[in-house]
């Protein structure tokens, strides 16, 4: 009897708050649906991974053949190098991103031109614009061998032509170089943001009592986008295993010869899935880089909670 | 506490100090001058080689600056507009049908999860969150796509992969934790129900944010070929991405796009083709940034996803 009244009690209060609440859930489902079709189901297809794929079986249906595909794709031999490829380019891409989104955002602060300041910003916005087919042609017009405008320099400064295509030892520095001068522009404008946000009565005082510009950009400016930056590297790091398809795919082709040096997991995989139509090992890629991405977020995650509860991200 | 430094000090204090915000102004000059025209400067190279005669091409190369005024090459593409108006046509619509899908659903989802007295907020942020954490991978989306919604060559597989992004979600979500929630709460007494409040309260207030995530969702959308290329076989279906890459991609497109519009092949301007389409297929969607600029700043803040 006792029992049963506190579950009333329990009940009661959650059923009114649905009640109150209806509309509100029926705002949030178009999106709870959309994330449980095209997120949550197909997280259910990771048993992929584990089994061999029949056309007739599909997901669910398909034999299972245990770790097969997991020695097949170790077998290939290349999945060092892959999530070698893709770590490295994301730290890079991950640190140089910091630097000039959060260095352009504070300089773009302090210059005062406001047209100076407008016409750079949109120029510097341009890139993101812009799909990797474009910047696979504006590679062609810049990098091509024998018309590009880079060997029409060099041909006119009375230098050797330099082939980008077969120098696979260029390619970190150009990708890093592609995806800042990508990036930069818009990156720049979430800290922008930030400091916009920012009291300006911090900095007036500051001022009065003698700082300098650099004073108030190391002991002010900087220390108030911490925030800003921590979401930023956060979210960045849960995709830490993951390469930016497009530019890879777009910028890299299908060379094979520049392989060992742009081939990163998600290039890799497309490959499985389509020259080799191999589901299985495949898949059984995709459950190791997802895994690898949870491991290494929920970690830093932690870690940042451990040092401030408020920069955590979840 | 001035009056504690003799006068000669405070000066020279004060040289000093506007000396160094020269300084960053001097640097802040030049990066961002020097960054910018690293930007532009390879559309500009676009630009100039897409109105170069193929000749002048195939002598000289692509050109650093301006050697004539030659339309060939735009014409050429335009010469058999059927399958780029066709692209175009894919583009557009799927552009602004998705755009509208895509704030609508942002928006929508964010301003729930931004409401302090829905009780439940932090558990379904979470739950949209953490599709971010942990994916299945391409295979089994790929599946569920083609093998039990049938997308394969509709529109549907066009829009619907970009239609929602947890990114687009907290950035609402941030925008509109700004607005007081004194607005809905009194709506709320006056009687008004929630749906009316986010249409009729909420989404005026939050122009800044429309026009930001607008614009994204829009380049999303107009810059998308990988879903043309995983779900879309019929080369009607195309969008103009999808149809510039496989322009630049093999010249034997280019030679059939050539004999298409029924010009001998040696005279076929291939190099200047390739870049009058580049211009083609990205033009439009640039031209909307001027609008949109004055609400980036505001629009643009992130929070985090608790709270």
């Amino acid at each position: 009897m006792k029992k049963e009244k506190a579950n009333n009690y329990k009940k009661a209060p959650f059923f009114k708050t649905l009640k109150r609440n209806w509309m509100l859930l029926a705002m949030l489902a178009p999106a709870v649906i959309y994330v449980l079709v095209f997120s949550y189901v197909p997280m259910t297809g990771i048993v992929l991974a584990f089994k061999k794929y029949q056309y007739a079986g599909g997901i669910y249906l398909s034999p299972w053949n245990g770790l097969d595909n997991f020695k097949a794709l170790l077998v290939a031999g290349k999945l060092g190098m892959v999530t070698r490829n893709t770590l490295l380019y994301n730290i890079a891409f991950i640190a140089l991103g910091v630097v000039f989104e959060m260095g352009s955002a504070i300089l773009l602060n302090e210059i005062g031109g406001k047209w100076f300041k407008k016409i750079a910003q949109s120029f510097m916005f341009l890139p993101y614009f812009i799909s990797w087919v474009v910047v696979s042609a504006v590679m062609f017009n810049v990098f091509n061998y024998e018309k590009g405008v880079v060997n029409h320099i060099l041909n006119v400064l009375g230098l050797e032509a330099f082939d980008l295509y077969n120098s696979p030892n260029a390619w970190p520095i150009v990708l890093i170089f592609l995806k800042v001068w990508k990036q930069t522009g818009y990156g720049s404008v979430v800290y922008l943001a930030a400091i916009t946000g920012l009291d300006q009565e911090m900095f007036e005082a500051a001022s009065i009592d003698g700082a300098s510009a650099w004073q108030k950009i190391k002991y002010i400016t900087i220390p108030s986008l911490v925030p800003t930056m921590v979401i930023m590297v956060l979210l960045a790091i849960g995709n830490i295993f993951r390469g930016d398809f497009g530019m890879f795919y777009q910028t890299v082709k299908s060379s094979a010869l520049l392989q060992p040096v742009t081939d990163v997991i998600d290039t890799y995989v497309f490959r499985l899935l389509i020259t080799n139509s191999d589901i299985g090992v495949s898949a059984a890629a995709g459950l190791y880089q997802s895994v690898l991405c949870f491991i290494t977020i929920t970690v830093c995650n932690k870690l940042v909670k451990k040092i401030d509860p408020d920069y955590s991200l979840y | 506490m001035a009056n504690t430094f003799d006068s000669e000090e405070l000066q020279k204090g004060k040289g000093i100090k506007s000396k160094d915000a020269m300084v960053v102004k001097l640097i802040g000059y030049l990066f961002i001058g020097f960054f910018a025209l690293i930007c532009v400067i390879p559309f500009y190279l676009i630009v100039i080689a897409s109105f170069t005669s193929e000749a002048s091409l195939i002598r000289d190369g692509y050109p650093i600056f301006p050697t004539g005024f030659d339309l060939q090459s735009y014409l050429l593409c335009l010469k058999n507009p059927v399958s780029i108006l066709k692209a175009y046509g894919t583009t557009i619509g799927v552009t602004a049908a998705g755009t509208t899908l895509a704030v609508l659903l942002a928006t929508m989802t964010g301003y729930v999860l931004s409401r302090k007295d829905f009780p439940w907020r932090n558990g379904f942020s979470f739950f949209f969150f953490f599709t971010t954490l942990f994916s299945g991978g391409l295979v089994p989306w790929y599946m569920m796509c083609v093998r039990y919604l049938h997308m394969k060559n509709t529109y549907f597989a066009l829009i619907l992969p970009l239609m929602f992004s947890v990114w687009n979600m907290i950035i609402a979500k941030t925008f509109m934790n700004g607005i007081p929630d004194a607005i809905s709460e009194s709506a709320k007494i006056d009687g008004a129900n929630d749906i009316t409040i986010f249409v009729k309260l909420i989404l005026p207030l939050s122009k800044p944010l429309l026009a930001t995530l607008g614009l994204f969702s829009a380049l999303a959308y107009w810059n998308d070929w990988y879903n043309c290329m995983l779900y879309v076989t019929e080369e009607d279906m195309f969008n103009l991405q999808y149809y510039l890459q496989r322009m630049l991609g093999s010249a034997e497109a280019m030679r059939i796009v050539a004999e298409k519009s029924g010009i001998a092949l040696p005279s076929v301007p291939l190099e200047g083709m390739k870049m009058a389409m580049t211009i083609i297929a990205t033009g439009p969607i640039v031209l909307l940034y001027p609008f949109v600029q004055r609400y980036f700043v505001k629009g643009l803040t992130i929070g985090a996803v608790k709270g």
